[in-house]
């Protein structure tokens, strides 16, 4: 609607929050003016509010600490983590500090904090700096993760996020920060009949049902929405298969309830993420769905995902392990022709 | 570097014979915990602080419950107990009760009290304690944040991580490092090269070390410690060298039996206890004994949490 970049729709978000709340501190590695972050996202902050910037040194194990100490004593710290991969060193305070404060000490005490980080790849970066980890954090119980696309409302999310007493792990897509930010207009993003949930991290339930019935669900997040998108339409005006499209926001607590009703008109799910398949956001996404929704399967759920191994460099292999258009395509047309 | 300190600014705000009661409430508590482990009225972990004693009675008398913010480690009973004295909450918290101080969910290593915070993972307290002296001074609270850690803590790297910060950012935060010698079962010296003080001296934090079980001397180290971090709002690194003579967590003890008899000769209590009048330190004793009856029977008639 808008039409802006995505990174600057999280940069005035960052300054409202700044404008409007007094508790917000943002802190990380490089965010200071005129550098503005390593993907832009604090630019113009610094210069506008010097004390409630920090840049860092290079210590995010501990920083996750600084965060939730500040947390800990009222304030609403905002932890930059420049590239997602990066979170790996902050697994104990994430782990044994973070997600436990609060039911650990009884209710007493609350961890208010965002950390916002970029993950995914596709930009050629490698093994270390490409990669989609937002599954490491869905086994640990008192976080959230919030891994919102380009059709979702960023604004919303990213203050949602700020003003939310439980600690949020706001995942940020690289190749997103550069696209246009596409909320639907009248109940449509493009051709596609778009729906929003109710609750403090919407998801987005995407149809072609003005074209006809819908024969597998898709469910995904974040970056690999516009590429589930692409396989939608593909498979829309290539092969005469519809699917529905669910595009989650709130990973954890995992919000399952458009995909259950989505399920129920289709009869089969594909997940979709761009992490590694092994333990990954499907696999979670499968498990629940098969649990709850049985009947209403014609198939067994499957799995589409980057191959479990690392993020090459050169950018013919990344295209190699990482899923695309083509794979979402296929599985989706696999599981359409299946019968009960 | 060392601190450029005046002696005039050692505020003691406690008397012997406090401090003494301190200690010896602390002291007969954590006896008591392993008399009700032995009796099998205790269940999971617990890591006791006896002999270490002087140390928390001599920096929490600095501080100030309201204001003041103190993050402990795994051996925290000492320090919940010296800055809070709610030794039902604690023994409650220790034996599982609905009226623990966090509900029977942490247990022996996981309290939070008000100003009070520990946990049970050595290099996760540092950078917390970081981020709690962050906010303070943003806040302008005056608030001192004091973090307690041992020598196994010298291992974690998040340690130096947050000196860096704490220098770089002129936090109001007093780093005590208890040397009690020995990481669980391993020594000092299979763990710890080069020195402990120097560590941050590296950083260009102000220090001191002492070597002593007198409680009044390290009241005295620690009021100047508390003060420079009030004073000018940077942080403090105390090395208090000590000595536990019990074992790490219950029956996990490997140490020389002499060894560890020869530090009982230094016993703080004994320290301290010299310099009372025997019926003083008699009365204190009788008092700290009726209180701990007390506190034993309010903590087994709680309810148990869960279930």
């Amino acid at each position: 609607m808008s039409g802006k970049r995505c990174v600057t729709v999280v940069n005035e978000a960052l300054v409202e929050l700044f404008e409007t709340r007094d508790d917000v501190v943002l802190l990380g590695e490089d965010v200071l003016d005129p550098y503005g972050g390593a993907f832009k996202v604090t630019q113009g902050l610094s210069e506008r509010w010097p004390d409630r910037v920090l840049t860092t040194p290079i210590s995010e194990a501990s920083l996750f600490g600084v965060a939730a100490g500040m947390a800990l004593r009222g304030q609403r710290p905002i932890l930059e983590i420049m590239f997602g991969d990066f979170i790996a060193l902050g697994f104990d305070q994430i782990v044994n500090g973070i997600g436990k404060f609060r039911e650990m000490f009884d209710e007493q005490v609350s961890v208010p904090l965002v950390v916002r980080t970029p993950m995914g790849g596709r930009r050629g970066y490698g093994p270390t700096h490409s990669q989609s980890l937002e599954k490491l954090l869905l086994g640990v119980p008192g976080i959230c993760v919030v891994a919102p696309s380009e059709c979702h409302d960023l604004r919303g999310a990213l203050i949602a996020a700020v003003e939310d007493d439980r600690p949020v792990f706001f995942i940020e897509n690289k190749l997103m920060y550069g696209r246009p930010q596409r909320r639907p207009v009248n109940g449509y993003v493009d051709e596609l009949r778009c729906v929003e949930s109710e609750g403090r991290y919407p998801a987005l339930t995407f149809s072609g049902n003005d074209f006809g019935p819908a024969s597998a669900t898709i469910v995904t997040y974040g970056g690999m929405l516009p590429i589930a998108l692409e396989a939608a339409t593909e498979l829309i005006l290539e092969h005469e298969q519809f699917c529905e499209v669910v595009a989650l926001s709130s990973l954890l607590p995992l919000e399952l309830e458009p995909v259950l009703e989505s399920v129920a008109r289709t009869g089969a799910l594909v997940t979709a993420e761009e992490g590694t398949l092994t333990a990954g956001v499907g696999a979670e996404i499968a498990a629940r769905v098969q649990e709850l929704a049985w009947d209403d399967l014609r198939a067994p759920v499957r799995r589409v995902a980057a191959r479990d191994g690392i993020v090459p460099a050169a950018r013919g292999l990344e295209d190699e392990m990482l899923p695309g258009v083509r794979d979402l395509a296929a599985a989706v047309s696999a599981l359409a022709e299946a019968r009960a | 570097m060392h601190a450029d300190l005046d002696a005039n600014l050692t505020r003691p705000s406690a008397s012997l014979e406090e401090l003494y009661a301190r200690m010896r409430f602390i002291r007969r508590f954590e006896e008591t915990l392993l008399e009700l482990f032995s009796a099998g009225k205790l269940v999971g972990t617990t890591h006791t602080y006896i002999g270490q004693e002087a140390n928390a009675v001599g920096v929490i008398a600095h501080l100030d419950r309201e204001r003041d913010v103190v993050f402990s480690n795994h051996r925290c009973h000492g320090h919940y107990l010296a800055f809070t004295d709610d030794a039902v909450g604690l023994l409650a918290e220790v034996m599982g009760r609905s009226t623990g101080v966090c509900g029977g969910k942490g247990g022996s290593q996981h309290l939070c009290n008000g100003n009070f915070y520990s946990n049970g993972v050595q290099g996760s307290i540092v950078p917390v304690s970081t981020g709690i002296a962050l906010a303070e001074k943003e806040k302008a609270s005056g608030a001192v944040t004091t973090v307690f850690i041992g020598d196994g803590t010298l291992g974690q790297g998040t340690l130096y991580e947050c000196l860096n910060l704490a220098s770089l950012w002129r936090l109001p935060l007093l780093v005590v490092v208890e040397n009690n010698h020995y990481a669980q079962t391993t020594p000092f010296h299979l763990a710890v090269a080069g020195d402990v003080r120097a560590r941050a001296e590296a950083f260009g934090i102000a220090t001191d070390e002492l070597d002593t079980t007198d409680v009044e001397e390290i009241t005295a180290a620690a009021g100047r410690a508390v003060e420079h971090v009030r004073e000018t709002g940077s942080p403090f690194y105390l090395v208090l060298n000590t000595y536990r003579f019990s074992p790490h967590s219950k029956g996990d003890d490997h140490r020389d039996p002499d060894e560890i008899a020869t530090r009982r000769e230094r016993d703080p209590l004994l320290v301290a206890g010299e310099r009372l009048a025997d019926d003083v330190r008699a009365g204190l004793d009788a008092a700290c004994e009726e209180r701990l009856t007390e506190v034993v029977a309010a903590a087994e008639a709680a309810p148990e949490a869960g279930g």
